[in-house]
């Protein structure tokens, strides 16, 4: 073997070597509510670090179910701070990875332009027959969404005309169907990260009504690439990250 | 809670598979026979579209339904206009979608039976002057009993174990749209395993039950089908 060639072998292995390291690839349990601004900072992160992002998209209680049963999830993006809570009590995620990466905001919303008023009094009214929700035990909005109805004292008033989605997607689902005339959804469900505006009317529901949506983001023990998920997590509190998550609605 | 909400679920999804059955056996007995006799251009077309639920996702024939029944379908706007609202989020709702998903389970195991009988038996009948109605009641049923049998109890339990549609068009209301197959959904979505495991116990020790049942019945009937088979002509 020439000098020549064996360096040139020995610098193919150690390039072999030296790629992985460099470039892992993530895996990233999503919660559909977080799927539009997950994709953007995931091409950024890709763009800045050369790592590879892959996005599962579901909802977070699936995704619980699937990483007890050995998914090879890196990242758990949740809809809540309970299930990433439960995951690190269990030591099935790594406690110093845990962070809030976004707090969701709940709107009243119809696809009718002329229906919700600027503070929410159409819930009083008779102009509607079902107001849609998502389940307040499989959905942080559902829950946000009773917190509101009970801080009017409407929880009764509105209870024979409520309908219940399974997510907070299928409750903006009934509303854009016109099957229910409205429904409490998320900010960045109506208000496209473009500017554009969604036709509609809808009440910014204030802080003060509901406790905080708190969306929490753990890396997973398991994690294969834990690395690489450690800066993803630690990514969606830059500068880049931040302005994607507030243009989607969050803060 | 728990016991009492599960219970519901259970009281409904019996109620809403009991009227199901009995008005797809109304529609899919003369629909089957029709298909079972016809040389109509319409017969493909009309057997093609019976069996689109087979082949169809249940969240997205609950989806075009949702979207059909919605006020801005024409289903809706036809239901609107005569005065009986709208059909999501009801029992109505629920019942006419699940006509629809389990149609092709009753509608087949009956044409197949149908088919079976052949013209013989019938023709038979004719020379005894028998109407085309008593054709129907007195040699065609009663040769045609175990597919009736299979149609009814596939309807049935298609019906108790239906879940895309209900989620897509149901709105989860207790008493009305909150049936077995959601609940359970519910249980496991909120992480209650407990509650999940114990329904799903439920649902399939009734599930392996009513089949049971249905195969017992299917292996005696052969006698009983043989004897209707030899009665038949002297009827």
């Amino acid at each position: 073997m020439t000098p020549t060639l064996r360096r040139a072998l020995c610098a193919l292995v150690l390039a072999a070597f030296a790629w992985p390291a460099r470039a892992d690839q993530v895996q990233v349990a999503v919660a559909a509510n977080f799927a539009g601004a997950a994709q953007k900072i995931a091409a950024q992160f890709e763009h800045d670090t050369g790592h590879a992002v892959k996005l599962s998209v579901g909802a977070t209680g699936k995704f619980y179910a699937q990483i007890e049963a050995g998914a090879p999830f890196d990242v758990l993006l949740a809809a809540d701070q309970s299930t990433p809570a439960r995951l690190v009590a269990e030591g099935q995620a790594v406690p110093a990875t845990l962070r809030t990466y976004a707090v969701g905001r709940l709107v009243l919303w119809s696809a009718d332009p002329a229906l919700v008023d600027a503070r929410g009094e159409v819930l009083k009214s008779g102009r509607w027959k079902h107001l849609s929700v998502a389940d307040a035990k499989l959905a942080p909005y559902g829950q946000a969404a009773r917190q509101t109805l009970a801080a009017l004292g409407l929880t009764g008033a509105v209870q024979p005309r409520l309908v219940t989605a399974e997510s907070i997607g299928q409750a903006l689902q009934f509303v854009q169907s016109g099957n229910a005339e409205l429904g409490f959804v998320a900010l960045g469900q109506v208000q496209p990260p473009d500017g554009s505006r969604v036709p509609g009317s809808m009440w910014l529901v204030p802080d003060n009504l509901y406790a905080p949506i708190r969306q929490d983001a753990v890396v997973l023990a398991a994690s294969k690439a834990s690395h690489a998920a450690t800066q993803f997590v630690d990514y969606l509190a830059s500068d880049k990250a931040r302005a994607v998550i507030q243009a989607y609605g969050y803060r | 809670m728990n016991w009492a909400d599960d219970l519901q679920a259970v009281t409904l999804t019996l109620e809403l598979a009991a009227v199901v059955t009995v008005l797809l056996l109304a529609l899919g007995l003369p629909l089957a026979w029709w298909l079972a006799h016809t040389h109509s251009r319409w017969k493909a077309p009309l057997a093609a579209f019976v069996a689109l639920p087979l082949v169809l996702p249940p969240t997205v024939l609950g989806f075009y339904l949702l979207l059909l029944m919605g006020p801005h379908g024409w289903v809706g706007q036809a239901t609107q206009a005569l005065g009986l609202g709208l059909l999501p989020f009801s029992f109505a709702g629920l019942v006419i979608a699940s006509m629809l998903y389990s149609m092709p389970f009753v509608v087949q195991p009956l044409q197949t039976a149908f088919e079976a009988i052949g013209a013989r038996p019938l023709e038979a009948a004719a020379t005894l002057r028998a109407g085309p109605w008593e054709r129907f009641v007195h040699v065609a049923l009663p040769l045609a009993r175990r597919g009736v049998l299979t149609a009814t109890v596939l309807g049935f339990a298609h019906t108790v174990g239906e879940f895309g549609v209900v989620l897509m068009i149901g709105g989860n209301i207790p008493g009305a749209t909150r049936v077995i197959s959601t609940q359970l959904y519910n249980h496991v979505e909120s992480l209650e395993y407990p509650a999940a495991h114990r329904l799903a116990a439920v649902l399939l020790a009734f599930s392996f039950g009513v089949l049971l049942w249905v195969y017992r019945l299917r292996n005696n009937s052969t006698s009983i089908a043989a004897t209707a088979l030899d009665g038949a002509p002297r009827a």
